[in-house]
This record gives structure tokens, sequence and C-alpha cells, in this order.
């Protein structure tokens, strides 16, 4: 009884210690910032209080206020909503078909096909958006020369506001479709062949198959892959960064909030208004996935 | 006849997906070769009039870009070995060890990744400066050595390793750290591989936070550098490309090699949600 007891209590203390070096370096570089992130945010923590901590004071909810206020801040969170709302589902949507290509039985060349399609997923977001800068050149740019030969004149990409977000957005789902396809293909060879088999005798045609049989058995994997997609793309930041060189320009179009805070932040020194800014992703990200996990449950 | 063209179909939409994804990669490495001005010049040219290495040569010699590869090289590196360290012991622990707290503090480990990173970069960036870790290579490193997403992927393989094997190791007298180094740790090698691959192209790609903390160029991983040279270079178009396939080079290939394990990575954190 006591060995028990004995090996129990060294056990627990190892458990402790195996997992101390991570929650320490959890709680110093996470827990703590995080919290700090929200108290800095009812503060108007500058340059100077950098200097002597004294300077900075409580301002209670004056910086959400100001942001409230703001134009640049509802800018930039239109541009990031746009991003999301439209960039997230279309960049689902290609990754599913994508993947119900390569699921198709006659397909050979299958892992060649698949390892193609993830290439962009695994390189420098950075070295890739500086390829895409001139790719989107309205005069030397590949992507115009291939619309020309078509008859489609001269998009000013990068330097049109309108379309600056859905150059931004194609380039997003170029580089990230493998990521999501891979665990749709996993989720597709997990169906059962003869649930088609049977919808065929039945008559159901391919639309019908998809619909009824398809999509149900993916919806746990779709919640999933909405959820982290929605996460990832809240973060827009290196895309506008190095393809509007550090501006978010033309005329602010695709600032994204993330742009914002380091801006405010980083740039000007604002920190107490850079903080709000990012207590408001954390908002947002929170209730989006709070939604989706609501209308996952719902659905059961 | 249908099936024939459907078949048809089928392999013309998967091959234009394929020309699409690698059609800027292609122009990439076309255009690092070029001569200066040439990817400006009109009418455009895809392919190079004349190979040169001269753009390379200037990445080296003009702009020191090797000493980026180099800090790109090591941060990557020592983070990943760190990272392997810390995250094959905590997951190991929350396993199999029973200790006082377990099943809860994960349970919030595992919601507070829901929490932007974002947010905590203002506050961590003051407490960077008090330690007097800005501008340092640890500045980017200790941060980012226990990722929660690492200590998941260890638990959920952990779980599936035999509980006899570690109880008979006990009985044998093994103390606790014993039994990790010589029998878990080589058990968990698949799972510490696949987290290796991700941790190690996840560094040398990461942008937002070494740009934060990184001030001298000296001291810039090559995604700052690079970014930084737009500003100066833009109409370098061929030396900028020349710069991107330095940049992505790496993790290609380490991604060309070891695929099957970063795949199976991918799909695990998928599943088992």
């Amino acid at each position: 009884m006591s060995a028990r007891t004995g090996r129990a209590r060294r056990e627990g203390r190892a458990g402790l210690a195996f997992v101390a070096p991570a929650l320490g370096l959890i709680v110093v570089f996470f827990v703590v910032p995080v919290a700090a992130g929200f108290l800095l945010a009812a503060t108007d923590f500058d340059i100077y209080a950098i200097g002597d901590l004294a300077t900075a004071r409580f301002v209670g909810l004056a910086n959400f206020a100001a942001l409230l206020r703001d134009p640049v801040f509802w800018k930039a969170l239109l541009n990031t909503f746009y991003f999301v709302l439209v960039g997230g589902p279309l960049s689902v949507a290609v990754s599913l078909g994508a993947a119900m290509l390569l699921n198709v039985r006659v397909v050979r060349f299958k892992g060649l096909f698949r390892t193609v399609y993830f290439a962009p997923v695994v390189t420098t977001m950075v070295a890739v958006a500086t390829v895409w800068r001139y790719l989107y050149h309205p005069r030397f740019g590949l992507l115009n020369q291939l619309l020309g030969a078509v008859g489609i004149g001269g998009v000013n990409w990068l330097g049109d506001p309108r379309w600056a977000m859905p150059a931004i957005i194609l380039m997003s789902v170029w580089k990230n479709f493998g990521y999501n396809m891979i665990i749709f293909v996993a989720g597709l060879q997990s169906i059962p062949g003869t649930l088609y088999e049977a919808a065929r005798v039945d008559g159901a045609g391919p639309w019908q198959q998809f619909r009824h049989i398809t999509l149900p058995a993916l919806r746990p994997m779709l919640v999933f892959v909405g959820i982290i997609t929605m996460i990832g793309y809240f973060q827009l930041f290196t895309e506008p960064y190095v393809l509007t060189g550090g501006t978010g320009g033309p005329l602010n179009a695709t600032l994204s909030l993330v742009m914002y805070m380091y801006k405010q932040g980083f740039r000007w020194w604002n920190i107490g208004f850079g903080a709000a800014v990012a207590f408001v992703l954390f908002l947002i990200i929170l209730a989006g996935t709070l939604v989706q996990l609501r209308f996952q449950r719902e659905r059961e | 006849m249908r099936k024939l063209a459907v078949a048809t179909a089928l392999y013309l939409v998967l091959a234009i997906g394929a020309v699409a994804t690698l059609l800027p990669f292609a122009w990439m490495l076309s255009a690092s070769l070029m001569q200066a001005g040439e990817a400006s010049k009109w009418p455009p040219r895809f392919l190079p009039s004349q190979a040169t290495l001269a753009n390379y040569r200037a990445l080296f010699e003009r702009l020191d870009l090797g000493r980026c590869f180099l800090n790109s090289a090591f941060v990557a590196t020592v983070s990943t070995v760190g990272a392997l360290l810390i995250v094959s012991l905590a997951g190991y622990a929350f396993a199999k060890l029973r200790f006082p707290g377990r099943s809860q503090v994960y349970r919030v480990l595992l919601t507070a990744m829901v929490i932007p990173a974002q947010v905590a970069m203002l506050p961590m960036f003051l407490l960077l400066r008090t330690f007097g870790l800005v501008n340092t290579y640890w500045g980017v490193i200790i941060p980012a050595l226990a990722p929660v997403f690492g200590i998941f992927m260890v638990r959920q393989y952990a779980l599936s390793l035999p509980d006899e094997l570690i109880d008979a190791a006990r009985v044998d007298g093994a103390g606790e750290f014993a039994i990790y180094r010589k029998l878990i740790f080589p058990m968990l090698r698949p799972i510490l591989v696949t987290f290796g691959v991700f941790s190690f192209i996840g560094a040398w790609n990461d942008f937002m936070w070494p740009l934060i903390v990184l001030t001298d160029e000296r001291r810039y991983t090559l995604p700052v550098a690079l970014a930084n040279l737009i500003g100066e270079h833009a109409e370098d178009i061929e030396l900028m490309m020349a710069g991107s396939v330095l940049t992505v080079l790496p993790v290609l290939l380490l991604f060309l090699v070891l695929q099957r394990t970063y795949v199976e990575g991918i799909t695990m954190g998928g599943l088992k949600e």
C-alpha cells in the first residue's frame, strides 16, 4: 500500500516537473502578456511611458471610444471582414473542390498533384508576396499578360482601391488552399464507397450525392476547417504588408486590423491604443468561433 | 466514350490547377536568372535571354543576405530543438502521468488557442525590453519554445503508447526521467519528426514577430530582410526574385524530402478534433 502511494506521489511530482518548463514559458510569454494587453488597452501608454512608466495614465474605455470615432479603424475593420467573409469561404470551397478531384477513383498521379497543390502552403509568405507583387504589375505582370491574351485589359491590381483586396484574396487562396485540401482528402477517404453505390442505385445524381452524402459526412471537418481558416484570416498582416510596402494602401484599401495595430503600436508607439485594437480583434475571433460552434450544435 | 470525356475533363482541370499553382514559382526562378532590367522590358519574356547568376552573387556580396540566411537557420534550428524537448516532456506528461490539475490545465491550454497571438505582442515587446531581449535572436526564439499545438500533437500520439511498458519500467525501479529519456522519447520519434518539420518551417517563414523584435539589419531573418529590401530595390525585379528563391528554397526542399510526415501531421490535427 505505502509502496503504491509512494509511487503515485513520485509520478505526480514528475508530471508537474515535466509540464513545468512549458507552463512556465506559456505563463511568462503568453498569459501575462495577454492579461497585460487587456490592462494596457485601458491606459494611454505611449512613447514617453516607455522611458518613464509613471507618465502612463489609466483612461478607462477612452481608447475604445476613440476607436469608434476613428474612420481609419472602421476602414480596417471593414477590410478585415471583407477578407475573411469573401476569402475564407472561397478558400474553403477551392480546397474542397481540389480534394474531391483528387478523390475520384480513376485519377492517377494523385500523390504528384497533391504535392504540387500543397507546395505553396510551406513556402514563405514574404517571398511569395514579393513574387506576386510583380505578377500583379499592371504592364509587365504575368497576370495581366494572360488576361490580355483573352481580351481583358489592364487591371491595375495593387494601384486601384477596388482591386487591391481582391488581389490579396486571390493570392491568399493560391497560397492556402492546399492545407485544407489535405484535411478534406482524409475526410473523403473515410466515407464508405457503398454509400454512394446505394445512392446511385436509388437514382441520385452527382449533385444529390454531394448534397446528401458528402456534405453531411464532412460536417465536423467543415466546422474545424471553418474555425481555423477564420482565425487565421482575421490575422491578416503579411500579405498587405509586403504587397503594399507596409502602407495598407492604396487609400487604406488593404489596411487590416492587425496592420493597424502594428502601425499604431510599433510605428507610432501609441501602445495603449494599439492594445485596444488587438482587444477588438480578440473579441471578434472569440465571437466568430462561438457562432460556428453553436451552428454545428444546432445542426446536430 | 462518355467515360473518356469525363476523364479527359478531369485531367484537364487538374493540370490547369497544377500549372496555376506552379507558374508563380517558375516565373520567380526564371526572373532570378535574368539580366538586370530584363524582367521589365517590353514585350515581356518568360525565359531569360541569357541565364546569369549575377543576381545571386549580388545578394551575397553586396547585400550580405548570406548572413540573414544564417540568422534564419540559427533561429529556426534553435527554436525547433528547444521546442522539441519542452513539448515532448509536456505532451507525454499530459497523456500518461497523473498529477493534480492535469485535465483542467490541459483544457485551459486548448481553449487559449482562440486568443490571437497579436493580443500578446505589445506587452511582450515591453516585457522583452525589460529583459534586454529586444533586437536579439533570443527575443525571437524564447517566446516560440512552448507552442500549444505541439503539446497537443505529442499528447495525442502519446495516448496510444502502452501503459504496461511504463509500469514495467517502474517496477524495475527506473526513475520517471529515465523512463522518459530511454523509453518514451524513442517511441515518440515519429510524432517528434512531424512536429519538428512543422516547427522549423513555421519559424523559418515567420514574419511579424521577427519584424518587431529585430531592429538591426545584421540580425534580420530572411523574410524581414526581404521585406526590407523591396523598399530600396523595388525596381530591381531580378534581384528581388533571387532573394525570394533563396528564402523559399530551404523550406521547399525540406517539405519535398519529408512531405509524408508533414501531411500526416495535418490530418492528425484535423481528424482528432
